[in-house]
């Protein structure tokens, strides 16, 4: 009985591992082989097979000559500024009214609530046919702020978890501050921020991933493509003539997946833990 | 506080300063400070063009130029033309490869949740396509699926003759497969660590009664996990579900929507933007969400039904729980206002405290 049962535990553990490794080599096969093509000059990747290491793995042409090709110095200057702008704006006004609905019984919270639902379901692109009219009345096209403006636009996901996260933390922190005369400011900003970092690092990465690979709108706003185009825009204009000579494609995409690859690895923890247990445990 | 900051005063004064305005108003005030810019924004960015794009859809219009009333003649359309028809099914591809991916996204977050060997990596490797730009990973698909290049190479090492595999992008018999691979390569780590994030906020306590009472791995999964990672999961279906409909990144960037697996917004967006049939193009869009709700309204009464049985023990203890802090917290709160009776030495009448104690 025993010895069944520990057989019974090994298929699982071996079922449980074969599955892990067998996802994570289809998750990184297709990236590691834009980083062996990505290696070759021109001539030995015509001459040899496409999963054939590369002579010498520190060939940085294909690179440099990507970056120049597709104008990247603009492409990433617009998307850091995009970015920064887009994050700060949405995480002050997602994480206000996250405390406003999470804390506060008033007779407009469940609609408020109710309106983001429905929103997260009425399909984005579909709506930029008429939010293409409304940003030309505005006078937004051909603006980097009026990319940044539209694209605070809150996203569900990010208010889902800073409310989620809110409701972790006791309401009792927030009743000692009433008491000590602690203004409502004061128990959001001093006492309940500090405590949201996790869920707020967490909502930065999903969020900042979202603007930083933002295409369609981008192409859509932003048309004076040599001076305002964003890092996508750039990754873009490889279609056509070039559409075949893959190893400088290839080169393209690792540039661009660099910098978030470089900032996962950094804030790997943060998001992992992000979304676990209130900080404050009662 | 007050005792050593404030000199010593005889008299009391009439009112204490901290409570001068009423509490309420300063509620009020921060319920409006807060919420009116996100719902402002949501409103302009997404109600008011929705509500634009409803007028719409009786015209007949480009961007400029004068629009004609067409009644319904474009919401007959959409369900007249082949490619609309043609485009509606093919999100069914999408649905089920989204379904699919909710649920290993499930399996392997269960599984990544407690003690694995090199769980960190595992977990980097399935997210880490999240983090890539959507038109790099239509690059990388492209060059990945192209005749005798990365799959075709590696389905070799495994024994498949050349000869005898298809092209996976052209093949209109399995492009479509293709590209919804390409959409669970790039969305499958994202669900699995929403999933994890849920249910680490389990706790862990729950776990250890099961045990005790003798409930195998499985019985902990449906019982204890699956409820409380509800909201999350619902909310993570009903994201796949509206994802599925209005898939576009794969199928733009890698066909160009050629050969059959042009869906429902690659579509959309050429009659919008290059054939400038916005009428047509604003009642495809309605149509799609009407599509979307009532997707998202069968989907929740399946859910009812589903967790009908499944959330009895948790469910109770939580709310009991939440009962006993409400209760506690209310006996604190009056505890704290007759605290407060006495400011500087001396007592202090505060409206309403007295009569509370009492009660």
């Amino acid at each position: 009985m025993k010895a069944l049962y520990s057989v019974k535990l090994f298929l699982i553990k071996f079922f449980k591992y074969f599955i892990l490794i067998f996802f994570a080599f289809w998750m990184l096969l297709p990236v590691v082989s834009c980083l062996i093509t990505a290696a070759k000059p021109d001539k030995e990747y015509q001459s040899t097979s496409i999963m054939q290491m590369p002579k010498n793995w520190f060939n940085f042409d294909n690179y440099i000559h990507a970056f120049k090709v597709s104008n990247m110095g603009v492409g990433f200057r617009n998307s850091f500024i995009v970015l920064v702008s887009v994050l700060i704006l949405t995480t002050l006004i997602g994480t206000q009214l996250a405390y406003v609905l999470s804390r506060f019984r008033f007779p407009g919270n469940a609609v408020i609530r109710g309106m983001f639902t429905l929103a997260a379901l009425l399909p984005g692109i579909a709506m930029q046919v008429a939010i293409y009219n409304l940003m030309g009345n505005m006078h937004l096209i051909n603006t980097l702020y009026g990319y940044i403006f539209m694209m605070m636009g809150t996203d569900v996901i990010s208010i889902y978890i800073f409310i989620q996260y809110f409701e972790n933390i006791p309401v009792s922190l927030d009743e000692s501050a009433i008491v000590d005369g602690a203004s409502y400011w004061t128990i959001y900003s001093k006492i309940l921020l500090p405590l949201l970092k996790p869920a707020i690092v967490t909502a930065l990465i999903l969020k900042g991933v979202g603007v930083y690979n933002e295409y369609y709108a981008a192409n859509l706003y932003l048309q004076n493509k040599q001076t305002l185009g964003t890092i996508a825009i750039s990754l873009y204009s490889f279609t056509g003539p070039m559409g075949s000579k893959y190893n400088m494609i290839t080169a393209g995409v690792i540039i661009t997946l660099l910098p978030a690859l470089v900032l996962f690895l950094l804030f790997q923890k943060q998001i992992y833990n992000g979304i676990a247990a209130g900080a404050v445990k009662e | 506080m007050t005792a050593i900051n404030t000199p010593i005063r005889t008299e009391v004064p009439q009112e204490i300063p901290f409570n001068r305005t009423p509490r309420n108003w300063k509620k009020i005030g921060v319920i409006i400070a807060f919420s009116v810019i996100p719902v402002g924004l949501l409103v302009l960015f997404t109600y008011y063009p929705f509500i634009e794009m409803v007028k719409y859809s009786f015209y007949n219009m480009k961007y400029i130029g004068t629009p004609k009333w067409v009644g319904l003649n474009n919401y007959v359309a959409v369900f007249h033309r082949d490619d609309t028809l043609a485009a509606l099914k093919l999100s069914l591809y999408y649905a089920a490869g989204s379904i699919l991916q909710v649920l290993l996204a499930l399996y392997l977050a269960t599984v990544l949740s407690f003690k694995v060997v090199a769980g960190n990596f595992f977990k980097g490797a399935l997210f880490f396509p999240y983090l890539i730009n959507g038109i790099a990973v239509g690059f990388i698909f492209k060059f990945f699926f192209t005749r005798g290049y990365i799959f075709d190479s590696v389905l070799q090492w495994f024994g498949f003759n050349l000869n005898n595999l298809p092209y996976w992008l052209r093949d209109q018999a399995i492009n479509n497969w293709s590209l919804v691979g390409t959409s669970l390569w790039r969305y499958l780590g994202q669900t699995v660590v929403l999933f994890i994030g849920a249910i680490m906020s389990i706790d862990s306590s729950l776990y250890e009664a099961a045990e005790i009472d003798g409930a195998n791995k499985f019985q902990q999964f449906i019982h204890i996990i699956l409820p409380s990672i509800k909201t999350i999961l619902v909310l993570n279906v009903l994201l796949s579900i509206t994802g599925s409909l209005s898939a576009f990144e794969a199928p733009f960037v890698i066909t160009g929507g050629a050969n059959g697996t042009a869906t429902y917004f690659v579509l959309m967006d050429t009659i919008a933007h290059t054939n400038q049939k916005v009428g047509l193009a604003s009642a495809m869009a309605i149509v799609l969400l009407g599509l979307i709700l009532i997707a998202a309204l069968i989907q929740k009464i399946i859910f009812k039904f589903a967790f009908r049985n499944s959330d009895d023990g948790v469910e109770d203890a939580t709310k009991k729980l939440k009962k006993q802090r409400k209760m506690q917290r209310q006996r604190n709160r009056v505890n704290a206002r007759s605290a407060n009776l006495f400011r500087n030495g001396k007592r202090v009448h505060m409206a309403g405290a007295t009569e509370k104690v009492v009660k």
